[in-house]
């Protein structure tokens, strides 16, 4: 083989490998764009009695571009977006790679908010340094907490993860009400408040709402690549993942690699609430009400648990959430597309089996796990995809 | 099949491979792993699409796109793995996919079973059609593997590997099954590794090597060494020069041995062992009196109940796989896709599987993805890996590299026990015989060596000493060199003690 024809048949390869780990998220995308316009059209006439629009879509979708992208404030306010899905979106993606279904990074993000306010609470006089790291700390602090404990009851007795962790995310409901109209209530707030996380509030370095957090998330991308794949700790997490009797004869010790995996995925998870509540809200009510934990799950699974898959997803996501309120606005077409789009993502980045078939994609025994795996691994055992 | 030829990136899998095959003519098709048998099969059967060449049946070239285009023309396959669902019953296996309906809405059982009566007595065999899958013994569920295809009305069968999971007397009903479908007018592609059975049940056998046909022979004016040659490409010593062995100091010393298995029963009950250096002792013994468990025990992926083992005088009783793996025990498991690789990781990884946390691999919590290449590009060389470079994934190698990838990594640096679980299952005779080498080298440098093998005749010709389990014990020592192998047979099927009870009870 000549070195030009090897060059070429490299190249092949390199692009058929980006093919086989992209086609399926890449069509699940623009299926659920083309479900959402077909959506679009007809609650337009149905629902809103409007006449018949076939352009409506393609409206609706470059508003939603336009506000997400179009000028220096909608980029910004998507990286503010983004921020909270990709630092959740992380853990997750790291707690599939571990064979992992970490369902409860909603309950991890709740209790991630409440601990960096706690803290900044505490934090009130000190130097804001000092508070706001104390803050980020107390957020990372609690929400590893809130996914060690799950860890731990799989590693002792076998409990599955989905099960305790959808069970940890009611307890995280139930605390934060208690907490907001208790130990943490700003006095005589109605409806029930905490105090404003004052000095701890994150410093805004980009535009009107930029805050540093969106720099924690980006630099969270390159530290868990490099901890997946450059750290003996990171090929022990996928180990255990793709083969844990192969990890066990390793001499990994699988339960103590579970209680690490799941701790790391609620600090991830944590510091997202965290940087929710100090860099946007400043306070916390009863309800908090956000679906950054679920969306999350879509956005490892879109991202195939590769740190670079999950920037690129929660990016989308950030955006969609971004471009929302314009595109009701100038096209008016309500937000709730949005919430249609992903869940349209999600139902066909699980029906991938589909599209493998479709797309002539060999399915791999025993492959690595990039959460279509894991999910199918934890309901069906062993249904092979 | 005319001038068949399948390439894949970087292989040419098929190169203008030509058979023909006769009605009534049982046809071995031998080669190595990787020779192209299996890709020639599954063009045949419509797996896989050939980039040239023609398929003709009686004559007329036809187009098979896919298994079910196969099964309608009568081109039925058994695999290596069964097909089979374990918690339904022999008839309702048989009918999958093929359901005589009473009426619309239930299964026309009685005349499932008639038919399924009527085809095992027609090739003489015994089968209830009511009886679990999960409940027959495995040359039983081969048997429904076959008369699955038999009640499709098979005309060409293709049995991949038949008989690398069943017992010699189970090997011999297969046999006398598959030549009375011969004497029937069906014809029946064989494909094997073992040069014995080849030249016992073959008509005509063709050797594939590479891709490319390389001969043909009859039985009849044919040897076990000339077949060797043909598939290897040269000169193959099917029984490797074993030598004097001198064995050493006691190295590991097993005493009162009591494990469990999965479901909590004593499966090793009371086992007594000891092997020097330099002393291979092989552990004979039909599947499932407790052999992996003990291997596995030994090796601490099991937990002991009762008694020690200790290895060059020190006790590592209950000490943790990794604590092992240190005192340089090497270990082949005998499942090598659950225990022996991750499939999905690239060779390198797979090649550091045991030492991935200790320099030069890794320093502190950092990896050195050049040193892992470095060692990774020796070990394929070293121990002839075939393999497209160094970094595919483990799951795309043939068994026979797969394990010799294992065989690398656990061979490697200066063992002091090796621990050996059929360490040849599956293997063409070439990668046996490079097995069997490296563990003679092994033992003549001194290594411990701990044999179990389903094969007797591997036990028969790698041993020093030779032990029998039967029933979770070690009922007999035998000298590997003057053993007769119906002792040991006899031994192994009925413990010592010749009682017609005992025996029967082994087998159900």
């Amino acid at each position: 083989m000549s070195r030009s024809e090897r060059g070429a048949s490299l190249v092949a390869g390199v692009l058929r490998a980006t093919w086989a780990l992209t086609a399926v998220p890449l069509f699940a995308f623009v299926l659920a764009l083309i479900v959402g316009a077909i959506v679009i059209v007809l609650s337009s006439v149905l629902v809103l009695k409007n006449s018949f629009d076939a352009t409506l879509p393609i409206s609706a979708y470059l508003a939603l571009a336009q506000g997400a992208f179009g000028s220096f404030n909608a980029i910004v306010s998507t990286l503010v977006l983004t921020t909270p899905l990709l630092l959740a979106g992380l853990g997750v993606a790291i707690g599939f790679r571990a064979g992992l279904f970490n369902i409860g990074a909603q309950g991890q993000f709740l209790m991630g908010a409440v601990g960096a306010v706690a803290a900044a609470v505490h934090f009130q006089q000190a130097p804001p340094i000092v508070a706001i790291t104390a803050a980020l700390m107390g957020g990372m602090i609690v929400g590893a907490f809130w996914g060690m404990v799950p860890g731990l009851l799989k590693a002792i007795s076998g409990a599955h993860e989905v099960v305790t962790t959808i069970m940890m995310n009611y307890i995280a409901l139930s605390a934060l009400a208690w907490i907001v109209s208790g130990p943490l209530q700003q006095s005589g707030s109605v409806p029930p408040t905490t105090p404003s996380v004052g000095v701890a509030a994150l410093p805004i370095v980009l535009g009107r709402t930029g805050h540093i957090g969106i720099f924690i998330a980006f630099i969270a991308v390159p530290l868990a690549w490099f901890l997946l794949f450059r750290t003996t700790r990171g090929f022990e997490i996928r180990a255990v993942g793709a083969n844990p009797d192969a990890a066990r004869y390793a001499g990994i010790k699988p339960r103590r690699l579970i209680v690490l995996t799941m701790s790391i995925a609620g600090l991830l998870a944590g510091l997202a609430g965290a940087c929710t509540v100090l860099g946007i809200s400043h306070q916390m009510n009863g309800t908090f009400s956000t679906t950054v934990g679920f969306d999350s799950i879509t956005v490892a699974l879109l991202g195939r648990s590769n740190p670079i898959g999950v920037m690129l997803a929660a990016i989308l996501f950030g955006a969609m959430r971004a471009g929302a309120g314009p595109m009701q606005i100038n096209a008016g077409v309500p937000v709730e597309l949005v919430d249609v789009i992903q869940a349209l993502i999600l139902l066909f980045l699980i029906a991938n089996v589909v599209f493998r078939r479709l797309l002539r994609l060999r399915g791999v025994r025993g492959s690595e796990q990039t959460g279509f795996e894991t999910i199918t691994k934890s309901y069906g055992r062993e249904a092979t995809v | 099949m005319r001038g068949i030829t399948k390439r894949y990136p970087g292989v040419v899998a098929n190169d203008h491979i030509d058979l023909d095959l006769q009605p009534g003519e049982i046809h071995a098709l031998l080669g190595e792993n990787g020779a192209g048998k299996t890709t020639l099969m599954n063009i045949l059967y419509g797996l896989a699409v050939p980039d040239e060449g023609e398929i003709l049946i009686d004559g007329k070239p036809v187009n098979i796109a896919g298994p079910s285009d196969a099964i309608a023309r009568g081109i039925e396959m058994v695999h290596q793995h069964f097909m089979l669902i374990p918690v339904l019953s022999v008839a309702e296996n048989v009918v999958l996919g093929e359901e005589t309906m009473a009426n619309p809405v239930f299964l026309d059982k009685s005349e499932a079973r008639r038919r399924i009566r009527d085809l095992a007595g027609k090739f003489g065999f015994e089968l209830d059609p009511d009886a679990k899958i999960e409940s027959l013994s495995v040359g039983a569920q081969q048997r429904v593997e076959i008369l699955k295809t038999l009640y499709r009305n098979a005309q060409i069968l293709v049995l991949d590997e038949p008989t690398a999971v069943l017992t010699p007397g189970e090997t011999e009903e297969i046999f006398t099954l598959l030549r009375n479908l011969a004497k029937d007018g069906r014809s029946i592609i064989f494909i094997s590794h073992k040069l014995t059975e080849v030249l016992e049940i073959a008509d005509r056998i063709t050797v594939i090597r590479r891709g490319k046909v390389i001969g043909q022979r009859r039985p009849s004016e044919t040897t076990e060494e000339e077949l060797a040659e043909l598939m290897v490409g040269r000169a193959v010593l099917l029984t490797v020069e074993r030598g004097e062995s001198h064995p050493g100091e006691v190295r590991l010393k097993v005493e009162g041995l009591h494990v469990k298995d999965d479901r909590g029963n004593e499966i090793v009950r009371g086992v007594d062992l000891e092997i020097h250096g330099g002393e291979i002792v092989g552990i004979a013994g039909v599947a499932g009196n407790g052999q992996d468990e003990l291997v596995e025990a030994l090796v601490g992926l099991r937990r002991v109940a009762a008694g020690r083992i200790h290895l060059g005088g020190r006790d590592i009783t209950g000490v943790s796989p990794r604590a092992i793996n240190e005192a340089n025990v090497g270990y082949v498991p005998a499942d090598r896709h659950r225990f022996g690789l991750i499939l999905a990781f690239p060779l390198t990884d797979n090649l550091v599987l045991t030492s991935y946390y200790k320099p030069p691999y890794a320093h502190g919590q950092l990896r050195d993805g050049r040193a892992i290449a470095a060692a990774a590009r020796d070990k394929v060389r070293a121990y002839d890996v075939r393999t497209p470079s160094i970094d595919v994934a483990a799951q795309t190698l043939s068994g026979g590299n797969q394990q010799k990838l294992i065989v690398a990594r656990e061979f490697e640096g200066d063992t002091t026990l090796l621990v050996l679980d059929q360490p040849t299952r599956g293997l063409d005779v070439g990668s046996i015989e490079f097995i069997h080498k490296r563990i003679i080298e092994k033992r003549d440098a001194g290594t411990a060596v701990l044999l179990v093998s389903a094969e007797l005749d591997e036990v028969l010709e790698l041993s020093d000493r030779i032990a029998v389990m039967y029933r979770g014990k070690l009922v007999a020592f035998l000298d590997g060199r003057t053993a007769d192998k119906n002792d040991v047979g006899l031994l192994m099927a009925t413990g010592g003690k010749v009682a017609s009870a005992d025996a029967s009870g082994a087998a159900s």
